[in-house]
């Protein structure tokens, strides 16, 4: 990590539908003894029970930018928010930013890579969604900011575990998945998650863009162990990894892979078209790539429009060039970006 | 950022270098003003450092947290902080509470007015208290950027996202709404109040002339405008946001419409704030890279004040008659300069 990158103050944003214990969270991410002071902004002022000695109420003012992009919105409050606290530098080491059960996450991230100024102080480090194991199903259904959420995380923590028989919670984890592999699940009671797992995450640093993998074929914590405590119903055998595939009508993700190198002159304006045209679908992106001729990897990691991409090592001796990208986003047009990516492999 | 190429020439620049009284504020600055013979530097947070023209420092507390807003007649520094209070210092620096938000908002902006009556914002909403009347609050439709105002009769400009409100507080009449989309932040009236100026959250400034509500866009500059000030007579407003003080000409009736800008005092470092003299055609700027110039505005003539080597200044200021500039940098390590 760059001086610059580690000196900027790391920004969680807290999110997740009401009622899923994100104040929680919040409490004991603050309450928990880790030495650090936390800068906490918050919605609905003074209604919530948080104890800290900056809290900060925000109004969740999205704006449109003036820069001809309508899915370029940012958070004017937060904003004018950082823009504050940045005269009370050194009085706390990090920002969690809680948003209402509501909020689109996309203008608060937005929000670090648009506005200069908050861009010179501060980072965003993570998008933590705390979900709720028994009502995120349902809500998937109904409520298209739950699905939003989800959809953008970085770390997804599904809480009130022991609430649910096994086979709900496979369910709600299948409909996770069906949105968004990617993200660092986690399952709790009380949201008692190890902080480390939802603080100081770099998920948009790009140095720390090592793999790009669903987070099942590599998660360790995994539960393999086949119930052999059977609630009432739970009858569903599932077999493998346990995992029912559910797909999901408008929000899903997709992967490419290449093992051929790419052709940077074809592949850098064919992604900047991309995110051009079809952006407002793109919530996140992220991709690891190697160029025809470039013995360095490249990585770049995108926001709806917003991209930023740079050479970020060596390839190793025997590690596999291959490229990989992924796109989560609502109604992909997935022929197209294959077409396209494809059109990019030196052949 | 680009390398840093070398420093004003001394041969071929005037440097007043060794007539400023260094001044060690030992404090992160917001602003300057001058309050009574001294000069007044707002903190960061909680402190306002008086400096007399000895140099001598004294320290009084204002505010419990950090201070957002400020502004200065000569008379009365009002500021507004993340407390939720609004205080008023004097001269003799004494400190007088004005009032609180009850729910202990922050105080984002305040506006001072020549006959004593003063505004501040708390979230949507703008406040007047005007001699012994009651408080009279108007909501905006989203959070208030910045507030001003005019010159002539009680009224209010409130800047907030998609344009400004102008309000007349003792009026029953609504409010005018002047439309601009984007998020405006500052906002100041010209002197002849026939001009109204806001600085946006776009590298932009916006204007609208007040007698038709005609647009003015400024626009061009490499970053967001922080800083704005009248020349003397308002026949220029004086910006920050580029690598030179951008001037727009205010002389005629039709303001900066279909003209171009005047650019003066370009270095390699972005122009971070400025302040016109009060009397005369000089403006003072300072910069990202701490250099502090005095600038005639007839054919841009530059007097070096201070070198470049700090952090980015932060506050500026001159005293009512024009034979005082204090300046400071954002850590506060500031001076005082006699003409």
């Amino acid at each position: 990590m760059s001086e610059a990158t580690s000196q900027k103050i790391p920004v969680t944003v807290l999110t997740g539908y009401l009622g899923a214990g994100k104040t929680t969270l919040l409490n004991r991410i603050l309450s928990e003894n880790h030495g650090k002071k936390y800068a906490v902004i918050v919605n609905e002022f003074g209604e919530i029970g948080i104890d800290n000695d900056l809290i900060i109420g925000a109004d969740e003012e999205v704006f449109e930018m003036n820069n001809g992009c309508i899915c370029c919105t940012v958070r004017g409050d937060l904003v004018r928010i950082m823009d504050g606290l940045m005269k009370r530098k050194g009085k706390f080491d990090a920002i969690i930013v809680e948003t209402t059960g509501l909020a689109d996450p996309a203008p608060v991230a937005q929000t670090f890579f648009v506005d200069e100024d908050v861009q010179k102080n501060a980072r965003l480090d993570a998008v933590v969604t705390v979900a709720d194991a028994k009502w995120l199903s349902d809500r998937l259904k109904d409520a298209p900011e739950a699905k939003n959420q989800i959809a953008f995380a970085d770390v997804i923590v599904l809480n009130k575990t022991d609430l649910v028989t096994k086979g709900e919670l496979a369910e709600v984890e299948a409909r996770i998945r069906a949105i968004n592999p990617y993200a660092k699940l986690h399952r709790t009671e009380r949201c008692s998650v190890a902080l480390a797992d939802v603080l100081d995450r770099g998920a948009f640093d790009l140095d720390r863009i090592l793999d790009i993998e669903p987070d099942f074929l590599n998660a360790d914590d995994h539960d393999h162990d086949h119930d052999h405590h059977h609630h009432g119903h739970d009858h569903h055998h599932h077999h493998g990894h346990g995992l029912k595939h559910y797909h999901d009508e408008d929000m899903q993700s997709l992967s490419l892979k290449s093992d051929k190198p790419l052709d940077p002159n074809v592949f850098m304006p064919w992604l900047q078209n991309l995110v051009q045209v079809e952006g407002g679908k793109i919530l996140r992106s992220k991709g690891i790539l190697a160029f025809h001729d470039d013995d360095d990897r490249y990585v770049f990691q995108g926001v709806h429009m917003m991209l930023e991409g740079n050479h970020q090592r060596k390839w190793q001796d025997g590690e596999p060039r291959e490229s990989r990208l992924v796109f989560i986003g609502r109604e992909l047009p997935e022929e197209a970006i294959r077409t396209g990516f494809e059109s990019c492999i030196v052949s | 950022m680009k390398e840093f190429a070398p420093a004003p020439d001394s041969a071929s620049i005037v440097s007043v270098t060794d007539s400023v009284k260094p001044v060690a504020l030992g404090m992160g600055v917001i602003s300057a003003h001058f309050l009574g013979h001294r000069a007044a530097f707002v903190g960061g947070e909680e402190n306002v450092a008086l400096v007399d023209s000895q140099g001598e420092i004294s320290k009084v507390a204002v505010h419990s947290g950090g201070i957002l807003s400020a502004a200065c007649d000569g008379k009365r520094l009002v500021m507004g902080g993340d407390d939720g209070k609004v205080v008023a210092l004097d001269a003799k620096g004494e400190v007088t509470l004005l009032a609180t938000d009850p729910k202990r908002r922050w105080i984002d902006a305040v506006a001072l007015h020549a006959d004593g009556a003063f505004a501040w914002s708390a979230g949507k909403f703008a406040f007047v208290k005007s001699g012994k009347q009651e408080e009279k609050s108007i909501e905006v439709p989203s959070t208030v950027g910045g507030l001003a105002f005019a010159p002539k009769g009680l009224r209010l400009a409130i800047a907030h996202y998609n344009g400004a409100t102008l309000w007349f507080p003792n009026m029953a009449a609504t409010a005018e709404f002047l439309p601009w989309a984007g998020s405006h932040l500052g906002v100041t009236f010209s002197p002849d109040n026939k001009f109204l100026v806001t600085t946006m959250h776009e590298a932009a400034l916006h204007g609208w002339r007040l007698a038709d509500n005609r647009h003015m866009r400024m626009t061009g500059y490499p970053g967001r405008v922080r800083s704005m000030s009248w020349s003397a007579g308002g026949k220029a407003l004086a910006t920050s946001g580029a690598d030179a003080v951008i001037l727009w000409p205010f002389a005629s009736k039709d303001g900066p419409m279909g003209k171009e800008p005047a650019m003066l005092a370009p270095l390699q470092a972005r122009v971070s704030v400025v302040a016109c003299h009060p009397r005369n055609d000089i403006f003072a700027a300072g910069y990202s890279d701490g250099t502090v110039l005095m600038v005639r505005l007839e054919d841009g003539a530059e007097i070096l004040v201070r070198r470049n080597g700090t952090p980015p200044v932060a506050a500026l200021a001159w005293n009512a008659k024009g034979t005082l500039l204090a300046f400071a940098d954002e850590d506060g390590d500031g001076g005082l300069l006699e003409l």
